[in-house]
């Protein structure tokens, strides 16, 4: 972490121009999040609980808006590596062969019991030990916000947990030179251009270009890619082929891996604790139903008047 | 000591408004806790801002003043804001849910190792046992906020870290003068105590705010527009009877997708709040994350809803 802190560009005059050969080290946060978008009727159960398994499991639509600007980085300066954390249960592995199919060089799964129930603070400390847990970082990037939470919070606590700078709700990067970075960002009434220098932290905001498709060559080479819990699983003959192609291996990286302190994890490490959960069900507490005659509408009218609603 | 304290968001020397409804707020739950309500405005020229607060109940305004810390920037303010909470030890500290407390609250919480909810919908005192560890923890902050999608409500709590922090969007809570002559004490801050020269990483280079076209937040009537209304064309309906009643027009947010209306007129959860007296509703089905944007607590709901609907059935009734 201490070379990330005193990263330093070296002021010399360079004597032959090295266009593009700048090369990044690009991190992306990305997250398995339930569909909360389109939830229908069976989303609820009649407890007042969560149906998980009516909500379809999907990449967190401004993660995906991040994956982009990574993978734009990456067409400017081909020597650039796109790096993908996702922390999750064994499915969330889609999350990262997903992210291969558009053009991600690798990826890492942070699955253990131990994450288990984390609020944003212990997720972050978590991904920040895994980013630390990589040889070099310069630039990392996620979604503003995950749709399940709302909350907006686990880029800027990730970014403080490194001693990294923050830029967030970006919308494009406007440029890249010598370290410094330059990224308009968008804000609730208006529009901001701002500059740093490299390493640091960008949250990605959902009116940003929308990522590209997957490539149909890189689903032909990543379809098998596999975390070993899920080669484990699938009891597959594909073993030779993993020992082949090692690309084909997406690490799964346990607490152990990391070199956290578990009480800064899970429900330990977690300040805030849900109290209490109420299904939302709206419903009037008194109801009337006008049918639409002149007569109707009039006394409505008289009757929002003497209560002042109008006039 | 133990105080609440409310972060001041600052545009061009004046407080907004979404400040001035948690200072409400703030002074109702510091005055059933029995505890002083505190600011901290950070910035450049804050002359003005003890005479734009102090009417809504503040006890000491903790003024931070230098150049170099307008506009915002995330690190500087995170650091003000650290080194104060360290010092005075607040129990609360409340801020906007905007671009800027949305950007500084996770910052401040991670490095105080403090809970931070955002976007609460309600905030209210009271007490929580914790059965397995058999501990009884009196007046904590409940931070209700919708969650899932506003599928569900959900209460958190912070019950051993402090400051407990939280976020409120803009219009959820109301604004009021406390005491029109109320008198509070300026604390000034020397900056160059809370500040580093390494915090100054990120440069504005440019900055362009909008002031809010439509008053929805105010607005006594509204009636709102949803897809069903078929057609940009269609909404000036909506103007002309929002014109005849003396009130806005709002939109749910497939109108707002589908260009029929404005992105600052978008009611529900991802757009305003609203606390209308009267709200009709029209070609809008209903869904929940529109009817989370019209209420602070769910029982709530405007006094009077009317619904012109083209269909027939509806979450809304």
């Amino acid at each position: 972490m201490q070379a990330l802190k005193k990263h330093v560009t070296p002021r010399s005059i360079k004597l032959t121009p090295k266009p593009n050969r700048m090369s990044l080290k690009i991190v992306v946060l990305a997250k398995q999040v339930p569909d909360t978008r389109n939830v229908g009727k069976d989303a609820m159960k009649a407890d007042g609980t969560v149906n998980r398994a009516a909500l379809p499991a999907i990449y967190n639509p401004e993660d995906l808006n991040a994956l982009e600007q990574a993978l734009r980085l990456k067409d400017r300066f081909p020597d650039s590596k796109v790096t993908i954390i996702t922390m999750g249960p064994g499915r969330a592995a889609e999350i990262i062969r997903e992210s291969l199919y558009r053009g991600a060089d690798e990826g890492f799964l942070l699955t253990d019991r131990a994450f288990a129930g984390s609020d944003t603070l212990a997720t972050s400390y978590a991904l920040a030990c895994a980013i630390r847990n990589l040889p070099h970082v310069d630039v990392i990037f996620c979604g503003r916000q995950a749709i399940d939470g709302d909350t907006a919070q686990v880029g800027p606590q990730v970014a403080e947990k490194l001693g990294l700078p923050q830029i967030t709700y970006a919308e494009e990067i406007l440029d890249i030179k010598d370290n410094v970075i330059t990224v308009k960002r968008r804000l609730d009434r208006g529009v901001e251009t701002v500059k740093g220098k490299l390493p640091l932290l960008i949250t990605v905001n959902g009116t940003a270009p929308a990522c590209r498709p997957r490539n149909a060559k890189l689903v032909m080479k990543y379809h098998h890619a596999k975390t070993i819990t899920e080669k484990q699983e699938s009891n597959d003959d594909y073993m030779f082929m993993f020992n082949a192609r090692p690309y084909l291996n997406i690490t799964e990286w346990s607490v152990n891996d990391i070199k956290t302190d578990v009480n800064w994890l899970g429900l330990k490490g977690s300040p805030t604790k849900v109290k209490t959960i109420e299904n939302v069900v709206f419903q009037a507490k008194e109801s009337k139903q006008l049918t639409g005659t002149d007569a109707e509408i009039d006394a409505l009218i008289k009757e929002l008047m003497a209560n002042h609603t109008i006039g | 000591m133990n105080n609440i304290i409310v972060y001041l968001e600052i545009e061009d020397t004046t407080v907004a408004d979404v400040s001035l409804e948690l200072l409400t707020k703030g002074r109702s739950l510091a005055n059933k806790l029995q505890c002083k309500l505190e600011a901290v405005a950070i910035g450049h020229k804050l002359d003005s801002v003890g005479t734009q607060v102090f009417p809504y109940g503040v006890d000491t305004l903790f003024v931070a003043d230098d150049p170099r810390l307008s506009p915002y920037t995330s690190l500087p303010h995170t650091s003000v804001l650290v080194k104060l909470f360290k010092e005075e030890q607040p129990q609360i500290a409340l801020m906007g849910a905007t671009s800027t407390g949305r950007d500084l609250g996770p910052r401040v919480s991670s490095a105080l190792f403090s809970g931070l909810t955002a976007d609460c919908t309600a905030l209210e005192i009271g007490d929580h046992e914790d059965k397995k560890e058999g501990k009884t923890y009196h007046n904590l902050l409940y931070q209700i906020r919708p969650a899932f999608g506003g599928n569900i409500v959900a209460t958190i709590i912070n019950p051993e870290c402090r400051p407990q922090m939280a976020t409120v969007r803009e219009g959820v809570m109301k604004k009021e003068i406390y005491d029109p002559n109320y008198k509070g004490k300026i604390k000034k801050l020397d900056v160059a105590q809370y500040v580093q020269e390494s915090d100054f990483a990120i440069e504005v280079l440019h900055r362009q705010i909008e002031k809010s076209k439509s008053n929805l937040k105010n607005a006594h009537i509204i009636v709102g527009g949803g897809y069903g209304m078929g057609s940009k064309e269609n909404f000036k309906m909506l103007y002309e009877l929002a014109d005849v009643l003396g009130g806005e027009v709002g939109a749910s947010r497939a109108a707002v997708d589908a260009g029929f209306a404005e992105h600052d007129q978008q009611i529900g959860q991802t757009g305003v709040t609203v606390r209308p007296k009267l709200y009709i509703a029209c070609g809008i089905s209903g869904q929940i994350q529109h009817i989370a944007g019209m209420q602070k607590a769910p029982s709530s709901l405007p006094s009077t809803m009317t619904k012109m609907l083209l269909s027939t059935t509806s979450p809304i009734m």
